[in-house]
């Protein structure tokens, strides 16, 4: 079976060529949507294969090489390709999230006039994720981790004669170029360094093998994991580097569900737990990790509290869930960040499709009524429960599983996390408190997104508020899909205290295992302190959820009033603190600013000004020159005379 | 007797003449005759030491400035003729369009 | 047949040349169809010389040639030398794959004296290719000059509004650098003559064992590391390259990037390294300094600029910076690395110029503020030019980022960490001034009306762009290829280098105190 990993992503590289290459002449919106959706399935069919095989396995590391890519003396990489317990389940998770979003995108892309071109991006985005998560060397995966980037970019951009979309697109890419630039210093510094050792390497198995020839927690092994943090904190979109996942919305509704939620921005998380090894001897770096992480959750928490599009508020608590994510693998909990990351991707694809569903209806109200009102804006939805009743109840599924009631998915893997941050020994209890209260105002937002866009009254305009719709089959089956997930995907990780056996542990084990072990990471706690942790966190939410349902359905007037009492916050953290100012008014005037005086003042001044000058010089001279030459025969001719005189006399009186 | 210093004193006057010449008059026809006149008296020059010194360099020397002599007159009048057909005038004064 | 293809490769295009001037100077069609042939023959000759193996096993000279030219009594020997080992190779490789591209590529824009550019750029062609393949000095040094005179009336004649300024200013700078150089070859020459060597003309690889004193290296060194400085460009002799460009007609900076600006890191390779390694030791962190400078003060300048030309342009300075600090770096993977973007370079910087040109021959305008919205109108060429674009930012799976990431590789290897990592903010700044400008031409809605009426590419500019696309993959997926056949001949470089240098310690010191000394 592992001799057919190669064909999970070709599968939808051959979707990317065709629908690429022949989309155009196609036209047909089904069989391109149809391919595009097949080839990932296809995909989606063989990772089940894999995963099933390695199950059954004893043996869990598998690599396949297909051929090698560059060889030049000590460094030899291969387009190599590793099936381990992590990437099984990664591989799952992209091919069957992204083959419900595919065929979510066949309803909603419905009549748009790229309809080729978006299916044929998603399909190489599909090819560039499973790149990453399968290569068995960094820079394979560095192949997907640009990939991806490449994939953002052009997707984000997709609506390009939109200023703000092309925008969008340059932050999101130069954005995570920042975050490749630590990546490649950190895999050139590892190779270099475990080169040093005897070992010239950049392939995953051989790394992890190795890695105790680094000194731990020395220099070179911090140094070289901030850098790969680094990286992380670009594709994930961490402080500093969050601000362009907010901005990437401007793409369509199922890239946000694919790219910006599921699967690329959790490239960072895998990285790191693909990395564990190493990761795990830098307790410096890892509590970095976790410091960020945990600023992040709560930072990005507090920005979602304040906004009014529907998507924005998605996008912010993408930023605070991953720091969640990260928090956990800062912690040592690296099973859990991986467990978070696999509920997280089902509920918040959930989450972003149910808001395109609801996006899709208003457009249609609005288009219906011929309006140019702003689809996206909370303001003006509300009551949408009784027109979109499935689009409604798999929202609501999915936000209970995000704001971590028990029984629901992102109960488990939260909680986990938050146990470990207080009870492992690379936690704190300050770590704790901060997951806690973001995790308060994650239940706040979204419950507060939920009670304005599906309850209370219509605020939609009344020309339009009869004509919105409930989306079709291939909108909503997704939905039902990854809702029920949401609800059922945390049983897998059901921790031992509460009676489960945790599968999910003990499928990674052999990935986490060791570096475990090894730098003796591990969570100790009585089980009443777990017990009490439980109950407080689970409490806090359900505080969240009733201040929202008191601020948002009994009292509708109170947000204004809080508002009213608390101008300055209440405007700082709309505008998402100043961050995107800030950095603009740093980083992106004063680079313009330093380009414009290296080209204006050295260029043209200074280099161009010597050479310049030399030549003006001459001119100078030999224009001066020029009046010697009278025209006059007799002048000449009296030069001569008076020369041959002056060297004669010379030559005789000299002597 | 008439030594060799009465035929450089001699050569060296006809040399100023010419000079003199070249120098101040306007007509090119006269400059160049001056100018012969200043090939003349080196040519007398080398005869008179080639037979002072009794050594034939001088005479073959004078053979190659009769010749040279005899081209540059050629080309020398050829272009004033051209120069003539132009200006209708051999009057180095004319002669100043090569210049800044 | 094999013993003198190199000179048949190499004087194809003068013949070519020779037979183009008995073509009537009023049939354009027939002049432009000649030349586009006699260089595609080229290429096709030349194409043995990539399939032939003996490149893989073995890094000496091949395909050596060798006459006696000129011989003055038993002092001044001067020979026709020629032989490629496995650098050069790819180097006459790119001159021939490039050619017929550039000629394809004047069927609409050059329609002024067509004999005159045709000729030249025939003449051109002999002139690099002949560079490439000299093994003596003063060989090179006639092929060197030789093509400095088609280059300066092509940009001279053929050129836009400023084109005398920009014509005079890249002669003179080329210039000043190759009169240094040929003190510098008549120096080496007088060395090994006064010093008894047994010398048989300017052979370069008999210079290479001459182990000339390092008080003399020293100032050999710096007229040979200045004049090419000024070739390849770098910081802070770069000034004439933008003017050149964006004066140069498409063809003409299609050339100048590809390939004429590989002659000064050629340079480096083949002479002023292997010939002065001791002072190479002294002067290498100052060099290296200013190839990472130029990284990211090209990126800096190229960001700000407003013409896509010299956007271009500025561009290849930090792209040519990445080479010189793979060159730099002296070991296998760095020169291997360099050796690679030289050819992308050539590749990715050569259609990005014909694109520019593409959008010139429609719109008679360069300003980016000029255009936009294209996306709409000419969805082929957006296809093309995103390929492109990110092939130059490096993207993994295109040609850029091969060569960017072996140079650095060998870069951190060798004692260069610190530059390494300050290069590579470049793949930072690539993206935002490659990008930007993208966005700025092809995004966004149609403002200009007179956008509105643009043609998607013609059949004939997708089939010049075609070849290129397939190159970019092809490195970017397989360099294998390319690197397995350079590979032996670099290990052969090294060794000599090496040997020839002072013994340094190998970085097996902590790092710390091995990064602490660097500073």
């Amino acid at each position: 079976m592992y001799d057919y990993l190669w064909l999970i992503p070709f599968f939808p590289l051959v979707g990317f060529v065709f629908n690429g290459l022949f989309g155009k002449k196609i036209r047909n919106e089904a069989v391109i949507g149809g391919i595009g959706t097949l080839m990932i399935f296809l995909s989606f069919l063989v990772s089940c294969g894999n995963f099933y095989a390695l199950l059954q396995d004893s043996e869990k590391v598998h690599q396949r090489v297909i051929a090698s890519w560059m060889s030049v003396g000590d460094l030899q990489v291969d387009w190599g390709f590793l099936l381990d317990p992590l990437s099984a389940l990664m591989i799952l998770i992209i091919t069957g999230v992204g083959t419900l979003i595919h065929l979510y995108s066949i309803g909603y892309m419905h009549g748009e006039t790229g309809f080729y071109r978006f299916f044929a991006y998603l399909n190489l985005f599909c090819f560039s994720m499973l790149m990453l998560v399968l290569g068995n060397n960094a820079l394979v995966m560095f192949v997907g981790w640009e990939g991806v980037g490449l994939c953002s970019y052009l997707l984000i951009g997709y609506y390009f004669e939109k200023k703000s979309a092309g925008d969008a697109a340059k932050k999101a890419f130069v954005v995570n170029r920042i975050g490749d630039f630590g990546f490649l210093c950190g895999l050139l510094t590892l190779f270099w360094a475990l080169g040093n050792k005897g070992v010239w390497t950049i392939n995953f198995v051989e790394i992890a093998e190795n890695a105790h020839l680094l000194e731990s927690g020395g220099l070179i092994v911090t140094v070289v994991t901030l850098a790969f943090f680094l990286g992380a904190c670009g594709k994930s979109a961490q402080i500093p580097l969050f601000t362009w996942l907010p901005d990437a919305m401007e793409g369509p509704t199922p890239v946000s569900a694919l790219i910006h939620a599921a699967t690329m921005v959790t490239a960072g998380v895998y990285m790191i737990g693909r990395m564990n090894g190493l990761f795990a001897m830098a307790p410096d770096t890892m509590m970095t990790i976790a410091v960020v992480g945990a600023c992040t959750a709560l930072f990005a928490a507090t920005i979602g509290l304040a906004q009014n599009d529907i998507k924005r508020v998605l996008a912010y608590s993408t930023v605070s869930q991953l720091g969640y994510m990260f928090l956990a693998m800062g912690v040592g909990a690296f099973t859990a960040g991986i467990f978070h990351l696999m509920t997280h991707a089902f509920f918040k694809a959930c989450l972003f499709l149910g808001s395109g569903s609801v996006i899709h209806g208003m457009h249609h109200g609005y288009h219906h009524a011929h309006l140019k009102d702003d689809p996206q804006d909370m303001r003006n939805m509300g009551g949408l429960r009784k027109k979109m009743p499935i689009t409604f109840w798999t929202f609501l599924l999915s936000t209970i599983a995000i704001a971590g009631i028990p029984l629901f998915s992102g109960f488990f893997s939260k909680d986990e996390i938050l146990w470990w941050s207080f009870g492992s020994n690379r936690g704190h209890w300050l770590l704790w408190l901060v997951g806690a209260v973001a995790a308060g105002m994650t239940a706040f937002y979204m419950f507060r997104l939920v009670f304005m866009t599906f309850f209370g009254e219509q605020r939609t305009d009344p020309r339009a508020k009869d004509h919105i719709p409930e989306s079709g089959l291939t909108i909503t089956i997704p939905l039902m899909v990854l809702a029920a997930l949401a609800v059922v995907g945390g049983y897998i990780g059901i921790p031992a205290i509460l009676g489960g056996a945790n599968h999910i542990k003990q499928f990674l084990d052999p990935v986490f295992g060791k570096a475990i072990a090894l730098n003796q990471i591990e969570a100790h706690g009585t089980h009443a302190l777990e017990y009490s942790l439980m109950a407080v966190s689970v409490g806090i939410a359900v505080f969240g959820i009733f201040l929202a349902w008191v601020m948002y359905v009994k009292n509708p007037a109170l947000p204004a009033r809080f508002v009213a009492s608390f101008p300055g916050l209440w405007k700082a953290v709309f505008n998402k603190w100043y961050i995107d100012e800030l950095y603009d008014a740093v980083f992106v005037n004063n680079c313009k600013r330093i380009g414009t005086f290296l080209w204006k003042g050295f260029d043209v001044r200074i280099v161009d000004g010597i050479v310049n000058g030399t030549a003006w010089v001459v001119k100078g001279i030999g224009s001066g020159l020029r009046y010697t030459q009278t025209g006059f025969l007799h002048n000449y001719a009296m030069g001569m005379v008076v020369g041959v005189v002056v060297i004669v006399g010379y030559y005789i009186l000299g002597k | 007797m008439i030594s060799v210093y009465h035929y450089l004193i001699l050569s060296a006057i006809i040399f100023s003449i010419g000079t003199f010449g070249v120098l101040t008059r306007k007509n090119a026809i006269v400059i160049f005759m001056c100018i012969e006149l200043m090939l003349n008296s080196v040519n007398l020059t080398f005869i008179a030491l080639s037979r002072h010194l009794q050594n034939m360099d001088g005479q073959i020397f004078v053979f190659f400035v009769m010749a040279v002599a005899a081209a540059e007159a050629a080309v020398g009048l050829a272009l004033m003729i051209a120069f003539y057909r132009n200006r209708e005038s051999i009057d180095t004064d004319d002669f100043n369009m090569l210049k800044w | 047949m094999a013993d003198y293809l190199l000179s048949l490769i190499t004087f194809f295009p003068l013949l070519g040349m020779l037979m183009l001037l008995f073509i009537p100077r009023d049939n354009a069609g027939l002049l432009k169809s000649f030349a586009l042939a006699v260089t595609l023959i080229t290429f096709f000759i030349s194409l043995p010389l990539a399939f032939d193996d003996i490149f893989a096993s073995s890094g000496a000279m091949q395909y050596r040639e060798f006459h006696e030219w000129i011989s003055i009594g038993s002092f001044f020997k001067m020979n026709y030398n020629i032989g490629i080992d496995g650098i050069s190779l790819w180097l006459v490789m790119l001159t021939t794959f490039i050619m017929p591209i550039a000629t394809l590529s004047t069927w609409k824009s050059v329609d002024k004296n067509v004999k005159g550019f045709m000729a030249l750029l025939l003449l051109l062609e002999t002139a690099m290719l002949g560079a490439f393949v000299s093994l003596d000095l003063f060989l090179f040094y006639i092929f060197w000059e030789l093509m400095l005179i088609p280059m300066y009336f092509m940009i001279g004649i053929w050129g836009g509004k400023n084109r005398i300024y920009a014509a005079v200013k890249f002669f003179i700078f080329t210039a000043v650098g190759s009169l240094l150089m040929l003190v510098a070859i008549i120096y080496i020459y007088y060395y090994a003559v006064t010093a008894g060597a047994p010398i048989e003309g300017f052979g370069v690889q008999e210079f290479y064992q001459l182990g000339i004193p390092s008080g003399i290296q020293h100032w050999l060194f710096l007229a040979f590391a200045f004049s090419f400085a000024i070739k390849v460009p770098m910081f802070p002799v770069h000034t004439w390259l933008p003017d050149a460009h964006t004066e140069a007609p498409t063809a003409g900076s299609v050339i100048l990037a590809a390939i004429l600006l590989k002659m000064g890191t050629y340079g480096y390779i083949r002479f002023a390294i292997p010939l002065f390694p001791e002072a190479l030791q002294t002067y290498l962190p100052y060099l290296a300094f200013l190839s990472v400078v130029g990284i990211i003060y090209g990126s800096l300048v190229a960001m700000m600029q407003d013409d896509v030309k010299k956007l271009v342009a500025y561009s290849s300075v930090a792209h040519l910076g990445f080479v010189m600090l793979g060159i730099f770096a002296l070991n296998l993977q760095g020169m291997a690395g360099g050796i690679i973007q030289m050819v992308n370079h050539g590749i990715s910087t050569g259609a990005l110029f014909l694109i520019v040109g593409f959008l010139y021959e429609r719109r008679h305008t360069r300003q980016i503020s000029e255009f936009g919205g294209l996306a709409h109108k000419m969805p082929i060429l957006a296809t093309i030019f995103l390929i492109i674009t990110f092939s130059s930012i490096g993207l993994p799976g295109t040609n850029g980022f091969v060569g960017e990431f072996l140079a650095l590789v060998g870069a951190f290897e060798s004692g260069l960490r610190w530059y390494a990592v300050v290069a590579t903010t470049g793949v930072i700044f690539a993206a935002v001034y490659m990008l930007w400008m993208y966005q700025r031409v092809m995004f966004g809605k149609i403002t200009n009306p007179e956008n509105e009426k643009l043609k998607d590419l013609s059949v004939r500019e997708i089939v010049l762009m075609v070849p290129l696309v397939i190159f970019v993959f092809w490195i970017g997926i397989a360099p294998n290829t390319f690197l397995s056949k350079m590979n032996p001949a670099i290990e052969q470089l090294l060794i000599q280098v090496k040997s020839q240098q002072v013994a340094v310690v190998d970085p097996v010191l902590p790092v710390i105190a091995q990064n602490l000394e660097l500073k």
